[in-house]
């Protein structure tokens, strides 16, 4: 415990210093501004905006990135109390209760209550964070390639049965997108694969392009010809105080969803709207009046909230301990980091105590800028969602090509965004996730050289992966996810994934 | 036709296509003990074609491909080909003269807005960005005739 305080006293050194303090107060605005607009979540986000750390060195970068990712989860919130629009996928439960009591005049309240717990949620979470990545961290270096796979291979398991929709079909894309991680040159023999001659693709296809055209790009493609402007509801400063009775009834939910929002990160899957989802039906089980749930329920606004924001720092655990991002956006700051030389897992704590620790103590300060940012500062971001869509749009459009044209100066990359971005559009109409696939890409060459490593060590046989017990012990738990699927699908059961997707899409549960 | 057959259907070809790109690539498969470039791609193609198998076999009861609701098809056709001639003049006319163009097209014709306004928009998104991305963070932006 004393080594842990010590190094957070190192990490607030480097946290406190004038221009990391900067770095993360420039990536919560813009990470807030980003959560803000409907259309671009956490993911477009840091996807569009590193290059612009390109300049930096490793430590300001990943604060930046990070105040980002924290940022983008604190100001979906924004507009799904004061529009019914979620900033992003995560905010979807907050609609409910936060637009019916912005509808009662509530508004001020709701987004205090939304920025209180998120600022407990957060700041808790990365005491959790804070204690549980170094020991994981010493457990992971007992991995070898069988373990390493076995590991890969339960994260995606568990990100296809986390998801809303079928997991057959998240698993297709997660193959879909491993196959994709397969272009360029082999790492292991020198061989290009399925590059059809384009040079520009023998580094494979960046995750950035591919992130940006399934999210970014799709949602445009979805959007622009939509009839819009819904309406905004203004809220006065002066009502953003919660009534006494408003902060009673929030105190338990906050507490509860930053518990629940913290070890459902820590999950692979979609974990922040996964958290919120179950943060939501947790508190209406336990609510005294359930009846109110969906007419302005402070419940219903304070548990999600705090859930969501929770479970991003769970979902930096597994990224920072064992290199192993557990969704689409740990993927992409796993991914960012590479770009700027950290290579995170188990070394990262030992060889680079000054950054990790750095990085932890600057998730404290962030969530101090953010809380000090999202109240006063609404009536900003309000004036923003005011901005008519056919004008926002294109000017979305332009930071997309230009974030993915930055990245390697290619217009190669510009193509893969934009075919992403049509794919992506057409899987969304089909019903189909595109997070896996975006896993997948990330995951390839590491599943790849595990695989290839395992079976050169085993002389070719299957069963090295049943003869070691950590392997086997992950491989259980894969098979049971998909036999637990599997029991589901064949009683035609309507299990808590089903109304997670059917209040994604709106929909009542019958 | 539902959209889980289509779906299904594209993702059991694609597999085919995998494993007929590597036969043609001339990959080598290489041994269980000594794996070859093609031997994960090929066990991907595997799992793909079976996932694309079983949806198709489950997919009955999934929506009809048309109810899918592709209304806005026209607005995300004029959009793809705005970006498609981005990639096509970036390096050739300029990150600026481009963006201008392409902003000016969609706020201008595709949303049908005033044309003043769409080239105060269109011109401001470019210069704006320019300077932030290539003067204030020098990323380098390509320029084209005249240095624009």
């Amino acid at each position: 415990m004393l080594e842990t305080l010590s190094n957070l006293g190192l990490g607030f050194s480097v946290a406190l210093s004038p221009p990391i303090l900067m770095y993360a107060f420039v990536g919560c605005l813009v990470g807030t501004l980003v959560g803000v607009l409907p259309g671009v979540g956490p993911l477009a986000g840091i996807s569009l905006l590193l290059p612009a750390t390109f300049g930096l060195d490793a430590t300001r970068a990943i604060v930046m990135l990070a105040g980002i990712y924290y940022g983008a989860m604190y100001g979906g919130s924004t507009t799904s109390i004061l529009m019914r629009i979620p900033g992003e996928a995560a905010s979807v439960m907050t609609c409910i209760d936060g637009y019916a009591m912005a509808r009662k005049g509530r508004a001020g309240a709701a987004l205090a209550i939304a920025a209180v717990g998120s600022y407990i949620a957060g700041t808790a979470s990365v005491v959790g964070l804070m204690l549980l990545a170094p020991p994981l961290a010493d457990f992971a270096l007992r991995f070898g390639p069988p373990e390493h796979l076995a590991l890969l291979l339960l994260g995606l398991l568990v990100l296809a049965y986390m998801s809303s929709g079928s997991m057959l079909k998240s698993l297709a894309m997660a193959a879909f997108g491993l196959l994709l991680g397969m272009v360029g040159i082999d790492q292991m023999s020198g061989y290009f694969r399925f590059a059809y001659g384009v040079v520009e693709l023998g580094d494979g296809l960046g995750v950035v392009p591919v992130a940006v055209g399934l999210f970014g790009v799709a949602e445009i493609l979805a959007t622009a010809g939509q009839p819009t402007a819904p309406k905004v509801i203004k809220p006065r400063l002066r009502e953003l105080l919660p009534s006494r009775q408003e902060w009673r009834e929030s105190i338990a939910p906050i507490g509860r969803g930053t518990v629940l929002g913290f070890l459902v990160g820590i999950l692979p899957g979609s974990a922040h709207i996964i958290s919120s989802f179950v943060s939501y039906a947790v508190e209406k089980r336990v609510s005294r009046h359930p009846e109110q749930f969906g007419h302005g329920a402070v419940a219903g606004v304070a548990g999600p909230e705090s859930a969501n924001n929770a479970a991003t720092s769970g979902a930096m655990v597994p990224m920072l301990a064992l290199g192993v991002p557990s969704g689409p956006i740990p993927a992409v700051m796993l991914a960012a980091m590479m770009v700027h030389g950290v290579s995170p897992g188990p070394l990262l704590i030992q060889q680079q105590p000054a950054l990790f620790w750095g990085f932890i103590a600057s998730m404290y300060v962030g969530n101090v800028v953010l809380l000090v940012l999202n109240l006063p500062l609404v009536g900003l971001f309000v004036n923003i969602l005011r901005v008519p869509y056919p004008y926002l749009y294109p000017a979305i459009l332009v930071f997309s090509i230009l974030g993915v044209y930055a990245v390697n100066g290619s217009v190669v990359d510009v193509w893969i965004m934009l075919l992403m971005g049509v794919l992506g559009w057409v899987l969304r109409k089909l019903d189909f996730e595109t997070a896996p696939i975006v896993l997948g890409v990330v995951l390839a060459p590491l599943i790849e050289l595990s695989m290839r490593q395992s079976l050169a060590m085993s002389d070719g046989s299957y069963m090295i992966f049943l003869t070691r017990p950590i392997a086997v012990v992950l491989l259980a738990v894969g098979a049971v996810l998909v036999l637990m699927n599997l029991y589901t699908f064949l009683g035609r059961r309507l299990d808590w994934r089903a109304r997670l997707a059917m209040a994604e899409k709106g929909e009542e549960a019958p | 036709m539902t959209t889980d057959r289509v779906a299904g259907g594209a993702l059991a070809l694609l597999a085919l296509v995998v494993v007929e790109e590597c036969w043609r690539g001339r990959l080598p498969f290489g041994t269980l003990a000594v794996p070859g470039p093609a031997y994960v791609p090929i066990l991907l193609a595997t799992v793909l074609f079976a996932s694309g198998i079983l949806i198709v076999a489950f997919g009955r009861g999934a929506p009809a491909v048309g109810a899918a609701g592709w209304s806005e098809w026209r607005h995300s056709l004029a959009i793809v080909a705005t970006c498609a001639f981005v990639a096509l003049a970036i390096e050739r006319l300029g990150y600026r003269s481009t963006i201008v163009i392409a902003c000016g097209f969609l706020i201008g014709v595709v949303e049908r807005r005033h044309p003043v306004a769409a080239a105060l928009v269109a011109i401001g998104l470019a210069t704006g960005t320019y300077y932030l991305f290539d003067t204030l963070l020098r990323v380098q932006l390509p320029r084209g005739p005249f240095g624009l």
